[in-house]
């Protein structure tokens, strides 16, 4: 029995030991990033810029969504919250219950292209007409000024933040239709639409590529000039949300987000300046 | 110093061994404490039979039978698929097969069960799916069908390789006693060494079918992902893995959806518990009838 017992507190010695030598200490500055997979390719360049000027300075990027994002901020598991959607009030509410006051950045601008396939004659939708065909009031492509083909409709997944900004301001909050083919990216979206003659779907302004055609919505072409401007109807901003107004590290690396060379970058990613 | 040594040894591996049944506890306990707070909102009746899934909709709806029922239906047409070709293989490379073919037949189909889910996803997306959609001419080639197949041929070293071993099990004696009284080979196949193999090639079909539900990677990337009863193999499906997968990193920490996402993650665990527990009562049959209990 004695014997057993000391058998356990060696262990347990053991044990205590390793963990010891496992956690490191770090000197360096470090800097957590988390959220949107849109906002993603942002961060993740940017931050490499700023580690390049700033060799002391680690930053960590990772992806899992806008709500895995401001989740994070709320646990205080990140220093900065991607976010391709506004904080929730719900969201608001949990954090100040931590002790976290969730501070909004808008970093850039998203455009939502409306994709269909390459050989599909039509160039033009309007919202009206958008959302009659993902609300299924129009099945077959000659209801909205097409061939006689039946529509494929094209959605993402219902939590992500393209998904809410596109149900937003295309759709009106209706519900898709529930025979809708659900994608949960948006390459997944463009791979979908590029394959499928009767397709449709909506991807970022930054996914448009020659595989897929980007129709005007409204008249408007989906282009970035367009977005800046306001006219393009389906756009939306990108947020980093951090705890209060940046301080310190985290004000520098926003402040270099939104300089110059972070917004080229932000471009370079595919979407749109702020300014 | 001997006697200490062993108790330290003994006392690692108690650790170790205890630790997988430390992780079913934390992984049971966090499904029930997470997914039990949405039937306050939902009845659990509305919640599994309910017909449409609008989870980030005000007011929500979780319904989750179209995800239940394109889970099972894609599992179903699996076993289409890899019962006859793993079976069949497993009987190949059993009783026909020369010694050099089996040798290389066996370990190729277990490279099969080496290769990642992502990988048999993307081939699906990539090759399958437009080839059932041309073949058939689909409006969309990401279906029931091309999900089923895929499964299919990725449950299909989980059969043909635990049917093979039921198969090699069969004593000796049972063969030559059969063929001394004057049967051939397929009456010896057919009457005695099937029937005396049969509860290990059930359970290879179990296994093989609890792969195939829990699959998620390759589901949500062939499957095409509508939230709607399936009607035909041929029209997309949302298995029940592949919401888990597609919305819960996007889901608020906390609110209803969240929580609905792990009793999905909950009745998917039963299901396959329901299937485990299959297997196993019949695995231990088939020791008991071979004389090989325990």
């Amino acid at each position: 029995m004695i014997k057993s017992k000391l058998g356990f507190t060696v262990l347990a010695a053991v044990l205590a030991v390793g963990l010891m030598v496992i956690v490191p200490t770090f000197a360096a500055k470090n800097l957590t990033i988390k959220g949107s997979t849109t906002v993603l390719p942002v961060s993740q360049s940017c931050a490499e810029a700023f580690m390049n000027k700033h060799s002391d300075v680690n930053i960590s990027v990772q992806g899992g969504g806008s709500g895995v994002g401001i989740a994070s901020l709320i646990d205080g598991t990140c220093d900065i919250a991607d976010a391709s959607r506004p904080i929730k009030d719900k969201e608001i509410a949990k954090a100040e219950e931590n002790g976290i006051d969730p501070y909004e950045n808008v970093v850039a601008l998203d455009g939502i292209a409306v994709i269909v396939h390459p050989s599909n004659p039509v160039d033009g939708l309007s919202i009206e007409q958008i959302k009659k065909i993902y609300t299924g009031e129009a099945s077959n492509w000659n209801e909205v000024g097409g061939k006689d083909m039946k529509v494929v409709v094209i959605s993402r997944d219902s939590a992500s933040g393209t998904f809410e900004t596109f149900n937003e301001l295309a759709l009106d909050k209706e519900k898709v239709r529930p025979d809708a083919l659900l994608q949960a990216s948006n390459q997944a979206v463009a791979q979908t639409v590029s394959r499928t003659k009767g397709a449709v779907g909506y991807v970022g302004l930054g996914y448009l590529s020659s595989s897929v055609k980007g129709v005007a919505v409204d008249g408007v072409e989906p282009t970035k000039a367009n977005v800046v401007k306001g006219s393009y109807k389906l756009a939306r901003e990108l947020y980093m949300y951090t705890d209060a107004p940046p301080q310190g590290l985290v004000k520098d690396f926003i402040d270099f987000v939104l300089s110059e060379e972070g917004q080229k970058l932000a471009e370079k990613a595919g979407y749109v300046a702020v300014k | 110093m001997y006697r200490i040594k062993e108790k330290i040894y003994k006392g690692i591996f108690t650790l170790l061994a205890f630790a997988s049944l430390v992780f079913l506890v934390g992984i049971t306990l966090t499904l029930f404490i997470e997914g039990l707070p949405v039937f306050k909102e939902v009845g659990f009746f509305d919640f599994i039979f309910g017909k449409s899934w609008y989870p980030t909709y005000e007011p929500p709806e979780f319904g989750i039978l179209p995800l239940i029922l394109g889970s099972l239906w894609v599992t179903f047409g699996a076993v289409l698929f890899c019962v006859p070709i793993g079976v069949g293989s497993a009987l190949f490379i059993n009783e026909l097969a020369g010694k050099r073919l089996k040798a290389v037949l066996k370990p190729v189909i277990e490279i099969l069960a080496g290769i990642p889910s992502i990988v048999y996803g993307f081939f699906g997306m990539v090759v399958v799916a437009p080839f059932i959609q041309r073949l058939l001419g689909l409006p969309v080639g990401l279906t029931a069908f091309t999900g089923s197949l895929m499964l299919g041929i990725m449950a299909t070293p989980t059969v043909c390789s635990i049917s093979e071993d039921a198969l090699s099990f069969v004593p000796r004696s049972f063969r030559e006693a059969s063929l001394a009284v004057g049967a051939n080979r397929w009456q010896t196949l057919t009457k005695v060494v099937f029937p005396a193999s049969a509860s290990g090639i059930s359970t290879s079909i179990i296994l093989g079918m609890s792969r195939a539900v829990g699959e998620t990677m390759t589901v949500l990337m062939v499957t095409g992902g509508a939230a709607v009863i399936p009607h035909t193999f041929f029209q997309p499906v949302r298995p029940m893995t592949s919401t888990i997968a597609a919305e819960m990193g996007e889901a608020v920490m906390g609110s209803s959806h969240y929580h609905s996402l792990f009793a999905i993650g909950l009745i998917l665990f039963f299901i396959t518990l329901v299937f485990n527990i299959i297997a196993e009562l019949i695995s231990r049959r088939f020791r008991m009838k071979l004389g090989l209990g325990r």
